[in-house]
């Protein structure tokens, strides 16, 4: 079957015939297609297939192996649980889209070679910004506007490092690209741009306000599925072909502890989750960082549990903002009362991605913490610590707080559409039975494993981290010192371009306009000057334009032949 | 929201304060455990230290939101500042 189609495919091809099916049959397609590629991927045993000659270059557009296939089998489950929780959505435009989105990150997670990676690296960010289009407002349409530049920015910055890794070593191989050392100092220059492209979607710190930007801007579905694909796709990536580099230990250090602060101000919860996403995928990096076998374990089991989980809380704000219309914390609280379920379940989610024990964030996180302090990174240790806390502050705490309890906003609204509440439900069952039998995913992972979270000394020290920052958060708000939701705009490295940038573009123009007028002044002034000259010469008053008398001529002739024999003479 | 409305546990403060103490008291025990010899197998010698963990989850977390606040200081603008 593999030698027939590419996994992905079924997914792409499927999606792009969603448009000849009408209404429910759509949304329907949707959750079926997924199913059908986990199918193909069940058959599928580790090797490369499809293989295509370009040029010189022989593409692998398939290799299967155990890092490829648990990305594979998460990212079908997740598009599969996305799908039925957009079961009630009556729109081509999203079905579509989202289908073709999620195939091209399964191809790219299955690609053997860097020039199907990049093809299918720029088909999600082509396919995905239709889901933020979506939305249908004009402060969507400018955030996909953003989006897409950037994301096809780090297509071509991919692009480049392929063409000069190719060139450099003539193999279009993804396998892994830095040097034994781990050091990118003395990786060559490709391969510096195909991590910093990886980067980019990775959300690295500084690279990553498009994250922040872009996805809250989607539909309640259309946010789902985005908060999964792309950046998980990136961890892959990552993983594949930077496992061990020194510096991501640092990258991801501080891409856990930024992010927190600024979900503490921001009042749209599910911009706080695109923080917490943030946050998250900083564990990520710093476990593809230290990249032993089991820290690269840790990193893909938190991915695969961070999608279930981080998934789960996002639809139940999409579930809030479909219903309510609002997902600021500001205009929100008390809806516990008409959507408890959904309140439940938020809670599940919010205590996985808080890492409490028998959920699934304690089982995966616990591997990557323990490999940094085994390798000695006290700091990095420290700071993830930090994160931990932080995490269950913002979206343990934040999240379900503003939206379910806090002040009561007064809505009365319905439970979330049943099929949105099977969807969390699964999530949430997902969430506990890798908690309480977490030797499922472990048996899964790239690499064999034999570790136990469930140790005393574990669960009672993550339980005092735990109920101990509840504790502040509890003290902070009885103390009237916790920041209240606030209607505002926190600014972030994206406003070096949506503010910064234009205004200087239009600086340099003003500038450039005051320059121009400058030296036209100048110029014409020189101009009127020489004119004045050449008049003043030439005119008809001018010297050269006065008529001469033969006379003078004459005499000016034997002046000149005069002064020819004397120096004649004066020669000899 | 209608008079009639059902009341629920939470709309009464005497219960939400009880929430409050029975986090206080689960608190409490959790950081009492530390007066057992049960840590073992831990990377660092700070990690040891009675009340290490509950500590640390108290001070990041009271720290980041004190931070939080000097940032919003620094970052906040109107919600339609980017038009």
């Amino acid at each position: 079957m593999v030698d027939v189609l590419p996994p992905g495919l079924i997914l792409i091809l499927g999606g792009l015939l969603i448009p000849l099916l009408r209404g429910r049959a759509q949304a329907i397609a949707a959750v079926v297609l997924p199913v059908l590629g986990f199918a193909q991927l069940l058959m599928l045993g580790p090797g490369s297939f499809f293989h295509v000659q370009l040029f010189d270059y022989q593409l692998t557009v398939v290799r299967v192996d155990r890092l490829s296939l648990v990305f594979g089998y998460i990212f079908h489950i997740a598009a599969f649980l996305t799908a039925v929780y957009a079961l009630h959505v009556r729109d081509t435009v999203q079905h579509c889209s989202a289908m073709v989105y999620v195939g091209s990150a399964v191809g790219a997670v299955f690609a053997g070679d860097l020039v199907t990676l990049f093809i299918y690296w720029e088909l999600t960010a082509v396919a995905s910004v239709f889901l933020i289009w979506a939305s249908r407002t004009e402060r969507a349409y400018r955030a996909g506007m953003r989006y897409l530049i950037i994301q096809v920015g780090s297509g071509v910055v991919l692009l480049a490092g392929i063409i000069l890794h190719v060139s450099a070593t003539g193999s279009l191989d993804f396998g892994r690209l830095i040097g034994g050392d781990g050091l990118l100092r003395s990786a060559s220059i490709g391969v510096v741009l195909i991590f910093a492209a990886f980067g980019i979607k990775c959300a690295f710190p500084l690279l990553h306000p498009w994250l922040q930007d872009s996805y809250p801007e989607s539909t309640p579905t259309g946010t789902v599925f985005l908060s999964i694909f792309t950046t998980k796709l990136a961890v892959y990536a990552l993983a594949r072909g930077f496992a061990g580099t020194d510096c991501l230990i640092w990258i991801g250090a501080a891409m856990t502890a930024f992010p927190i602060f600024y979900a503490v101000i921001e009042n749209d919860l599910r911009r706080v989750l695109t923080y917490s996403l943030n946050n998250q995928l900083g564990f990520m990096v710093v476990g593809i960082g230290i990249g032993t076998h089991m820290a690269l374990n840790g990193a893909v089991s938190y991915a695969f549990a961070n999608i279930i989980f981080e998934g789960l809380l996002f639809m139940a704000m999409g579930a809030v903002l479909l219903r309510t219309g609002t997902c600021k914390g500001s205009e929100l609280g008390g809806l516990y009362k008409s959507m408890p379920l959904t309140t439940s379940f938020c809670i599940v989610g919010a205590a996985s991605i808080s890492a409490f024990p028998f959920l699934s964030g304690f089982v995966t996180k616990s591997l990557i913490l323990d490999e940094t302090a085994s390798g000695g990174h006290t700091v990095a240790w420290l700071v993830l610590l930090f994160a931990s806390a932080g995490v269950f502050h913002h979206s343990g705490i934040k999240i379900p707080f503003f939206a379910f309890f806090a002040h009561d906003a007064g809505f009365r609204v319905k439970e979330a559409p049943r099929p949105m509440l099977i969807a969390m439900a699964t999530m949430a069952l997902g969430c506990v039975v890798i908690g309480v039998f977490p030797g499922l995913l472990y048996s899964i992972l790239p690499f064999s494993l034999d570790y136990h979270p469930y140790t005393t000394t574990h669960v009672v020290t993550q339980y005092q981290l735990l109920l101990f920052s509840a504790l502040a958060f509890t003290v902070l708000k009885v103390t009237g010192i916790y920041p209240a939701e606030m209607r505002s705009v926190n600014l972030d490295v994206d406003w070096i371009y949506r503010k910064a940038l234009p205004a200087l573009i239009r600086w340099i123009a003003k500038l450039g306009g005051r320059i121009g007028e400058r030296l036209h002044a100048l110029v014409s002034a020189q101009l009127d000057n020489t004119y004045r000259v050449i008049y003043s010469l030439h005119g008809p008053t001018g010297v050269f334009a006065r008529t001469w008398t033969t006379g003078a001529i004459a005499f000016w002739a034997v002046v000149g032949l005069f002064g020819f024999l004397l120096l004649y003479l004066w020669g000899r | 929201m209608s008079d009639h409305e059902r009341k629920y546990w939470l709309d009464d403060r005497k219960n939400v304060n009880k929430i409050i103490y029975g986090l206080c008291t689960v608190c409490a025990v959790v950081a009492l455990i530390d007066l057992f010899p049960y840590k073992h197998h831990l990377h660092f010698r700070f990690e040891y230290w009675p009340g290490f963990s509950s500590l640390y989850g108290f001070i990041a977390c009271f720290g980041l939101v004190l931070a939080a606040k000097q940032l919003r200081k620094i970052v906040m603008r109107d919600e339609d500042y980017y038009g």
